[in-house]
């Protein structure tokens, strides 16, 4: 609420400044603004198009696909969706990750904020080694750790279980969350900021299921996808394929759509500072 | 007193720390370890051979070329990413009067940094199929016939379609953080810059860049680290990590990949990952450094 209102009143100000700029500059801003407009209407259908086309392809029929990428779906094919929800296990796949984020999301929000607090709160030895060893965390590849991460998880009996990633993904988010909470109290991130961060964050999460969740009935949906489209190559159900794409992106649309605002000021903060 | 304040801080701190050290500290540690063994993971017996895994990376022809790719994306990455970026985020702020739709804009163009790295990679893996796709789509209709390829096989084209797709997700992104600090320089310099009679070109030049410098710089590492890290977009969008596209675009975290968890050389594949590690820490230092110039207080 307060952080939209600071951000329009910016705005306005930038709005005014521009102008006052513009009466003064007066020549070629005509030809300014049109080139601009040009550019930047060539990048929205840059970025805008393939995901459309995404979407009306996985509304498309096989042989619709096959033919070309042009054509319009004839009868459009909403079966594409249920075949992806139940054959293609998206729904399954969806479950997994629901349950590993709502785990690994509350747990790095208590967890990192118990310690944000702890170590801004008081002063005590090793509190200085204490942050640094966290915010090296962010400057670590993570796949240099993958291989001993992989065989730790197994030896723990943690391998293809929910509980051995939720762990995983907590540990991983500390040195980033810990860090916001700790150097930017002003940009307001807030646990709110926080949580949709880490949501996109661990929702987006690759790596760390391909190795650690290598039983098919506990794959996440962006490792299910992975090796759908992959399988793709000889089950050729691209219609399918395509409507689990549209699906798995449909949360990460929804938090983009509803925080967009909060989301770019804390990434901008966070990389103006960092 | 004292007793009070540790009887908070230790509970508070204690499970970060039990998570950190066991999940993320004691695992790298064990990556450098294990980079001087020689472990081929079917037993739990290491055979230490000290360097001897560095000195075959040092001859391994394979791994020179990777590393040339991640040279390649080093250069590619930031020069373009951050020109294209720049070149949006200036058309915003320089222009006489504000861009009709700009919030609209900056909405969509921030859109893809956001989608998981997986559905990005397997779009564009379809966009660049040779028959289906739409991009040898497109060139049909507009091109003179024959221009399509085969993307993602040509070793002339494969590792630049796949950084293509990487600058594409992550242009809105240094976009928004450009225009961020643009907006934050106080207008009266351009208001005394346009008295003194600067051009547009001039006032950009003189005033907008030296005074966000310091967030091109902070851009510039991010992107060479992610040019160093690169390799996710590459086994998606060629569809595997060994597939023949894989191979022709392998960087040094794909090689890594395939010789840890296809070929089990985990003593290898951690002398692998160590040199990453080095090369990443070197080079974030050696552009900070080289980047440093007068900083402008305002």
């Amino acid at each position: 609420m307060h952080a939209d209102a600071v951000r329009t009143g910016e705005e306005a100000r930038q709005a005014a400044a521009t102008q006052l700029a513009g009466a003064r500059m007066g020549f070629g801003s005509l030809t300014f603004s049109a080139v601009s407009q040009l550019l930047l209407a060539f990048w929205t259908i840059v970025v805008i198009f393939p995901f459309a086309w995404m979407l009306v392809t996985a509304l498309k029929a096989d042989p619709e696909i096959l033919s070309s990428p042009w054509t319009l779906p004839a009868a459009l094919q909403w079966d594409n969706f249920s075949r992806a929800w139940t054959e293609a296990h998206i729904g399954r796949f969806f479950v997994n990750t629901a349950i590993v984020i709502a785990g690994s999301l509350m747990g790095t929000l208590l967890v990192s904020s118990m310690a944000a607090y702890a170590l801004a709160r008081f002063n005590f030895p090793g509190r200085q080694v204490l942050f640094y060893g966290f915010i090296a965390g962010l400057m670590f590849p993570v796949f240099l750790a993958l291989v001993p991460l992989y065989f730790l998880v197994n030896d723990l009996n943690l391998l293809a279980t929910y509980q051995g990633l939720i762990l995983v993904y907590i540990a991983y988010s500390l040195p980033f969350t810990i860090f916001f909470q700790i150097m930017l109290p002003l940009a307001k991130p807030g646990l709110i900021a926080m949580g949709i961060f880490n949501f996109l964050g661990q929702w987006n999460q690759f790596l760390l299921p391909l190795v650690l969740m290598p039983s098919e009935d506990k794959y996440l949906l962006s490792q299910g996808l992975y090796f759908l489209a992959v399988q793709q190559g000889y089950q050729n159900d691209y219609g399918a394929l395509f409507a689990a794409m549209v699906i798995t992106m449909v949360p990460t649309l929804i938090v983009y759509i509803l925080f967009q605002r909060r989301l770019e000021s804390g990434l901008t903060a966070g990389a103006l500072k960092g | 007193m004292n007793y009070q304040k540790y009887r908070l801080i230790i509970p508070f701190l204690l499970p970060a720390i039990l998570l950190y050290g066991v999940f993320v500290v004691w695992p790298y540690a064990q990556a450098i370890y294990i980079s001087l063994t020689s472990w081929r993971g079917v037993s739990g017996n290491k055979p230490f051979v000290g360097l001897d895994n560095y000195q075959r990376l040092w001859e391994d022809e394979r791994f020179h070329q990777a590393l040339t790719r991640n040279g390649q994306l080093l250069i590619v990455l930031p020069l373009v990413t951050i020109t294209i970026a720049l070149t949006f985020a200036a058309l915003f702020t320089q222009g006489s009067q504000q861009i009709r739709g700009a919030g609209f804009y900056r909405i969509v163009f921030f859109f893809p940094q956001i989608i998981p790295a997986v559905i990005v990679g397997i779009l564009w893996s379809y966009i660049y199929t040779p028959n289906i796709g739409l991009l040898n789509g497109i060139l049909r209709a507009i091109g003179p016939g024959d221009v399509s390829t085969s993307w993602l096989t040509d070793p002339k084209t494969v590792l630049g379609a796949i950084a293509a797709v990487a600058i594409w997700s992550s242009v809105g992104f240094y976009m928004v953080i450009f225009l961020a600090s643009m907006q934050s320089i106080p207008t009266s310099f351009y208001e005394a810059a346009i008295l003194d009679g600067a051009t547009r070109w001039t006032s950009f030049k003189d005033i907008t860049f030296p005074l966000i410098w310091e967030t091109i710089r902070t851009s510039v590492i991010y992107l060479a680290i992610a040019a160093l890290d690169f390799f996710i977009l590459i086994v998606v969008v060629s569809g595997g990590s060994t597939t023949m596209g894989a191979r022709r675009a392998e960087v040094a975290a794909l090689y890594l990949y395939n010789q840890a968890f296809e070929s089990s050389h985990w003593g290898y594949a951690s002398a692998i990952g160590v040199v990453l590690l080095i090369l990443t820490l070197f080079l974030s230092l050696g552009i900070m450094r080289a980047t440093r110039r007068e900083t402008y207080e305002f």
